[in-house]
Protein backbone atom coordinates (compact mmCIF):
# COMPACT_ATOMS: atom_id res chain seq x y z
CA UNK A 1 0.00 0.00 0.00
CA UNK A 2 1.30 3.33 -1.05
CA UNK A 3 0.78 6.00 1.77
CA UNK A 4 -0.23 9.20 0.56
CA UNK A 5 2.48 11.99 0.65
CA UNK A 6 0.55 14.35 2.69
CA UNK A 7 1.02 11.68 5.32
CA UNK A 8 4.57 11.22 5.19
CA UNK A 9 5.05 14.85 5.49
CA UNK A 10 3.35 14.15 8.82
CA UNK A 11 6.63 13.28 10.60
CA UNK A 12 8.27 16.00 8.96
CA UNK A 13 8.97 18.10 12.33
CA UNK A 14 9.33 21.23 9.92
CA UNK A 15 6.33 21.16 8.04
CA UNK A 16 4.35 20.50 11.12
CA UNK A 17 5.37 23.44 12.79
CA UNK A 18 4.56 25.42 9.91
CA UNK A 19 0.66 23.87 9.51
CA UNK A 20 0.90 23.93 13.69
CA UNK A 21 1.71 27.65 13.14
CA UNK A 22 -0.86 28.11 10.73
CA UNK A 23 -3.59 26.33 12.26
CA UNK A 24 -3.57 27.41 15.78
CA UNK A 25 -4.57 30.87 16.14
CA UNK A 26 -8.08 29.87 13.78
CA UNK A 27 -8.15 27.34 16.60
CA UNK A 28 -7.79 29.51 19.29
CA UNK A 29 -10.23 32.22 18.00
CA UNK A 30 -13.20 29.98 17.48
CA UNK A 31 -12.62 28.29 20.54
CA UNK A 32 -12.59 30.96 22.84
CA UNK A 33 -15.13 33.16 20.88
CA UNK A 34 -17.43 29.77 21.46
CA UNK A 35 -16.59 29.29 24.53
CA UNK A 36 -18.38 32.99 25.08
CA UNK A 37 -21.46 32.30 23.56
CA UNK A 38 -21.76 29.10 25.35
CA UNK A 39 -21.18 30.25 28.48
CA UNK A 40 -23.93 32.91 27.89
CA UNK A 41 -26.21 30.84 26.37
CA UNK A 42 -25.62 28.64 29.40
CA UNK A 43 -25.64 30.85 32.11
CA UNK A 44 -28.16 33.51 30.95
CA UNK A 45 -30.55 32.17 28.13
CA UNK A 46 -30.61 28.28 29.13
CA UNK A 47 -33.97 27.55 31.46
CA UNK A 48 -33.13 26.67 34.55
CA UNK A 49 -33.91 22.76 35.62
CA UNK A 50 -36.83 21.42 36.64
CA UNK A 51 -35.41 19.29 39.07
CA UNK A 52 -31.93 21.25 40.05
CA UNK A 53 -32.72 24.81 39.08
CA UNK A 54 -30.21 27.10 38.39
CA UNK A 55 -27.12 24.81 40.04
CA UNK A 56 -27.53 22.21 36.85
CA UNK A 57 -25.54 25.12 34.78
CA UNK A 58 -22.74 23.34 35.46
CA UNK A 59 -23.50 20.88 33.45
CA UNK A 60 -21.69 23.91 30.22
CA UNK A 61 -18.47 23.45 31.76
CA UNK A 62 -18.06 19.90 33.80
CA UNK A 63 -18.99 17.40 31.15
CA UNK A 64 -16.71 19.18 28.43
CA UNK A 65 -13.51 19.07 30.82
CA UNK A 66 -14.06 15.26 31.67
CA UNK A 67 -14.26 14.60 27.80
CA UNK A 68 -11.24 17.09 27.18
CA UNK A 69 -9.47 14.68 29.77
CA UNK A 70 -10.53 11.47 28.27
CA UNK A 71 -9.45 12.58 24.95
CA UNK A 72 -6.04 14.11 25.76
CA UNK A 73 -5.33 10.39 27.71
CA UNK A 74 -6.22 8.84 24.54
CA UNK A 75 -4.56 11.19 22.01
CA UNK A 76 -1.42 10.12 25.02
CA UNK A 77 -1.48 7.15 25.01
CA UNK A 78 -1.57 6.36 20.98
CA UNK A 79 0.41 8.23 20.22
CA UNK A 80 3.14 7.52 23.04
CA UNK A 81 2.70 4.13 21.27
CA UNK A 82 2.91 4.85 17.77
CA UNK A 83 6.36 6.65 19.33
CA UNK A 84 7.49 3.61 20.80
CA UNK A 85 6.43 1.30 17.79
CA UNK A 86 7.53 3.15 14.82
CA UNK A 87 10.64 5.02 17.11
CA UNK A 88 8.68 8.34 15.42
CA UNK A 89 9.86 11.27 17.66
CA UNK A 90 7.13 13.58 16.62
CA UNK A 91 4.52 10.85 17.98
CA UNK A 92 6.38 11.25 21.26
CA UNK A 93 6.43 15.11 20.75
CA UNK A 94 3.01 15.15 20.63
CA UNK A 95 2.11 12.84 23.55
CA UNK A 96 4.58 15.05 25.73
CA UNK A 97 2.40 17.93 24.53
CA UNK A 98 -0.90 16.62 25.76
CA UNK A 99 0.15 15.06 28.89
CA UNK A 100 -0.58 19.14 30.73
CA UNK A 101 -2.96 20.27 29.52
CA UNK A 102 -4.88 16.89 29.99
CA UNK A 103 -3.67 16.88 33.61
CA UNK A 104 -5.16 19.81 33.91
CA UNK A 105 -8.51 19.24 32.41
CA UNK A 106 -8.81 16.21 34.72
CA UNK A 107 -8.06 18.35 37.55
CA UNK A 108 -11.04 20.76 35.86
CA UNK A 109 -13.28 17.82 35.68
CA UNK A 110 -12.34 16.51 39.63
CA UNK A 111 -12.93 19.88 40.88
CA UNK A 112 -16.20 20.94 39.00
CA UNK A 113 -17.75 17.76 39.72
CA UNK A 114 -17.36 17.76 43.32
CA UNK A 115 -18.42 21.66 43.48
CA UNK A 116 -22.05 20.46 41.39
CA UNK A 117 -21.81 17.47 43.77
CA UNK A 118 -22.49 19.39 47.56
CA UNK A 119 -25.49 20.78 46.10
CA UNK A 120 -26.93 18.04 44.49
CA UNK A 121 -25.66 14.84 46.11
CA UNK A 122 -25.54 16.27 49.48
CA UNK A 123 -21.58 15.92 49.18
CA UNK A 124 -18.17 16.84 47.08
CA UNK A 125 -16.73 13.34 47.21
CA UNK A 126 -17.36 9.87 47.41
CA UNK A 127 -14.78 7.01 47.76
CA UNK A 128 -16.89 4.37 46.71
CA UNK A 129 -18.34 6.18 43.11
CA UNK A 130 -17.00 4.10 39.97
CA UNK A 131 -17.22 7.86 37.62
CA UNK A 132 -15.12 9.43 40.72
CA UNK A 133 -12.28 6.68 41.09
CA UNK A 134 -11.98 6.12 37.35
CA UNK A 135 -11.01 9.82 36.89
CA UNK A 136 -9.20 10.01 39.81
CA UNK A 137 -7.13 7.50 38.48
CA UNK A 138 -6.81 9.35 35.06
CA UNK A 139 -5.71 12.25 37.09
CA UNK A 140 -2.87 9.84 38.39
CA UNK A 141 -1.99 8.59 35.47
CA UNK A 142 -1.49 11.83 33.87
CA UNK A 143 0.86 12.66 37.17
CA UNK A 144 2.66 9.62 37.05
CA UNK A 145 3.69 9.60 33.45
CA UNK A 146 5.01 13.55 33.67
CA UNK A 147 7.19 12.20 36.80
CA UNK A 148 8.29 9.31 35.14
CA UNK A 149 9.31 11.52 32.08
CA UNK A 150 11.16 13.96 34.71
CA UNK A 151 12.96 11.05 36.30
CA UNK A 152 15.17 10.55 32.66
CA UNK A 153 17.91 13.03 31.61
CA UNK A 154 18.26 11.22 28.50
CA UNK A 155 14.94 12.15 26.39
CA UNK A 156 14.70 8.91 24.17
CA UNK A 157 14.55 6.86 27.10
CA UNK A 158 11.97 9.39 28.88
CA UNK A 159 9.89 8.66 25.37
CA UNK A 160 10.34 5.20 25.57
CA UNK A 161 9.35 4.18 29.24
CA UNK A 162 6.81 6.43 29.87
CA UNK A 163 5.12 5.43 26.55
CA UNK A 164 4.38 2.09 28.00
CA UNK A 165 2.57 3.73 30.95
CA UNK A 166 0.76 6.01 28.42
CA UNK A 167 -0.30 2.78 26.36
CA UNK A 168 -1.39 0.72 29.49
CA UNK A 169 -3.93 3.67 30.89
CA UNK A 170 -5.45 3.68 27.76
CA UNK A 171 -7.31 0.90 29.38
CA UNK A 172 -8.89 3.51 32.11
CA UNK A 173 -10.71 5.15 29.09
CA UNK A 174 -13.45 3.23 28.58
CA UNK A 175 -13.60 2.37 32.40
CA UNK A 176 -14.49 5.84 33.12
CA UNK A 177 -16.79 6.16 29.90
CA UNK A 178 -18.90 2.90 31.01
CA UNK A 179 -18.45 3.47 35.01
CA UNK A 180 -21.73 4.91 35.19
CA UNK A 181 -23.31 1.83 33.31
CA UNK A 182 -21.31 -0.69 35.00
CA UNK A 183 -21.35 0.25 38.64
CA UNK A 184 -24.76 2.36 39.50
CA UNK A 185 -23.50 4.04 42.27
CA UNK A 186 -23.73 8.15 42.78
CA UNK A 187 -22.75 9.41 39.30
CA UNK A 188 -25.53 10.01 36.91
CA UNK A 189 -25.64 8.08 33.44
CA UNK A 190 -24.67 9.58 30.04
CA UNK A 191 -26.70 12.43 28.68
CA UNK A 192 -26.27 12.52 25.30
CA UNK A 193 -24.63 9.33 24.24
CA UNK A 194 -27.57 7.50 24.70
CA UNK A 195 -28.97 5.07 22.38
CA UNK A 196 -31.97 6.64 22.42
CA UNK A 197 -33.40 10.10 21.88
CA UNK A 198 -30.80 12.39 24.87
CA UNK A 199 -32.34 12.88 27.98
CA UNK A 200 -32.13 16.71 27.73
CA UNK A 201 -34.20 19.28 26.09
CA UNK A 202 -32.99 21.24 23.12
CA UNK A 203 -33.21 24.68 24.91
CA UNK A 204 -30.51 23.18 27.21
CA UNK A 205 -29.02 20.78 24.76
CA UNK A 206 -27.42 23.69 21.76
CA UNK A 207 -25.58 25.46 24.60
CA UNK A 208 -24.31 21.86 25.83
CA UNK A 209 -22.66 21.27 22.85
CA UNK A 210 -21.45 24.84 21.80
CA UNK A 211 -19.21 24.75 24.58
CA UNK A 212 -17.98 20.60 24.11
CA UNK A 213 -17.45 22.19 20.62
CA UNK A 214 -15.51 25.05 21.90
CA UNK A 215 -13.58 22.97 24.49
CA UNK A 216 -12.35 20.55 21.89
CA UNK A 217 -10.87 23.77 19.79
CA UNK A 218 -9.55 25.06 22.90
CA UNK A 219 -7.82 21.57 23.62
CA UNK A 220 -6.70 21.72 20.09
CA UNK A 221 -4.85 25.03 19.87
CA UNK A 222 -3.52 24.32 23.34
CA UNK A 223 -1.79 21.07 21.85
CA UNK A 224 -0.37 22.62 18.72
CA UNK A 225 1.19 25.56 20.84
CA UNK A 226 2.49 23.10 22.72
CA UNK A 227 3.54 20.70 20.25
CA UNK A 228 5.45 23.65 18.25
CA UNK A 229 7.59 24.29 21.71
CA UNK A 230 8.45 20.68 21.87
CA UNK A 231 9.20 20.97 18.35
CA UNK A 232 11.82 23.96 18.72
CA UNK A 233 13.39 22.09 22.01
CA UNK A 234 13.89 18.88 20.02
CA UNK A 235 15.24 20.43 17.01
CA UNK A 236 17.51 22.90 18.55
CA UNK A 237 20.29 23.35 16.25
CA UNK A 238 19.02 21.91 13.02
CA UNK A 239 19.65 23.67 10.01
CA UNK A 240 15.86 24.02 9.40
CA UNK A 241 15.25 25.69 12.40
CA UNK A 242 18.08 28.51 12.54
CA UNK A 243 16.57 29.37 9.00
CA UNK A 244 13.40 29.90 10.69
CA UNK A 245 15.09 32.20 13.45
CA UNK A 246 16.78 33.83 11.21
CA UNK A 247 20.37 32.75 11.91
CA UNK A 248 23.05 31.11 9.60
CA UNK A 249 21.74 28.19 7.62
CA UNK A 250 25.07 27.39 5.85
CA UNK B 1 -29.25 41.35 38.17
CA UNK B 2 -28.56 40.52 41.55
CA UNK B 3 -31.28 37.65 41.14
CA UNK B 4 -29.28 36.51 38.30
CA UNK B 5 -25.84 36.13 40.33
CA UNK B 6 -27.59 34.70 43.07
CA UNK B 7 -28.29 31.74 41.12
CA UNK B 8 -31.79 30.60 43.34
CA UNK B 9 -29.28 30.59 46.37
CA UNK B 10 -26.50 27.87 44.44
CA UNK B 11 -24.72 31.43 43.56
CA UNK B 12 -21.79 30.45 44.94
CA UNK B 13 -21.65 26.74 43.45
CA UNK B 14 -22.35 27.86 40.15
CA UNK B 15 -19.61 31.11 40.26
CA UNK B 16 -17.04 28.64 41.73
CA UNK B 17 -17.07 26.22 38.90
CA UNK B 18 -16.78 28.80 36.52
CA UNK B 19 -14.31 30.63 38.02
CA UNK B 20 -11.93 27.61 38.38
CA UNK B 21 -12.60 27.03 34.62
CA UNK B 22 -11.60 30.20 33.73
CA UNK B 23 -8.26 29.63 35.70
CA UNK B 24 -7.60 26.57 34.46
CA UNK B 25 -8.15 27.97 30.94
CA UNK B 26 -6.37 31.29 31.22
CA UNK B 27 -3.28 28.85 32.85
CA UNK B 28 -3.20 26.74 30.06
CA UNK B 29 -3.12 29.83 27.39
CA UNK B 30 -0.35 31.44 29.63
CA UNK B 31 1.28 28.08 30.06
CA UNK B 32 1.31 27.04 26.59
CA UNK B 33 2.68 30.55 25.12
CA UNK B 34 5.52 31.06 28.03
CA UNK B 35 7.48 27.34 26.75
CA UNK B 36 7.08 28.23 23.24
CA UNK B 37 8.10 31.65 23.97
CA UNK B 38 10.79 30.47 26.11
CA UNK B 39 11.69 26.99 23.52
CA UNK B 40 12.31 29.51 20.74
CA UNK B 41 15.00 32.38 22.33
CA UNK B 42 16.84 29.34 23.82
CA UNK B 43 16.56 28.06 20.17
CA UNK B 44 17.83 31.33 18.79
CA UNK B 45 20.72 31.50 21.58
CA UNK B 46 22.09 28.68 19.74
CA UNK B 47 22.04 30.30 16.34
CA UNK B 48 23.79 33.52 17.84
CA UNK B 49 26.87 31.36 19.87
CA UNK B 50 28.69 31.42 16.23
CA UNK B 51 29.15 35.40 16.28
CA UNK B 52 32.46 36.12 18.17
CA UNK B 53 32.50 35.94 22.03
CA UNK B 54 32.88 39.61 23.70
CA UNK B 55 35.22 39.37 25.91
CA UNK B 56 33.87 41.33 29.18
CA UNK B 57 36.13 44.59 30.48
CA UNK B 58 37.13 44.83 33.20
CA UNK B 59 36.80 48.41 33.99
CA UNK B 60 36.60 49.11 37.38
CA UNK B 61 36.80 46.47 40.68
Amino acid sequence: MKLPRWFHRLGSPPHVYGLADAVAPWLGRAGLALMAIGAVWGLVFAPADYLQREVYRIIYVHPQSAYVSMMAYTIMGVAAGVGFIWRIKLAHAVAVSTAPIGTSFTFLALATGAIWGRPTWGTYWDWGDARLMSELLLFFLFLGYLALRAAFDDRDKADRVSAVLAVVGIVNVPIIHYSVEWWRTLHQGPTITRFDEPAIDVSMLIPLLIMIAAFTLVFFWLLLRRLQAEIVERERGTRWLRGLLGGATA
Amino acid sequence: MSEFFAMGGNGAYVWSAYGITLVVLIWNIWAARARLKRNLREAARDTAVEEPVQRPKVTQL
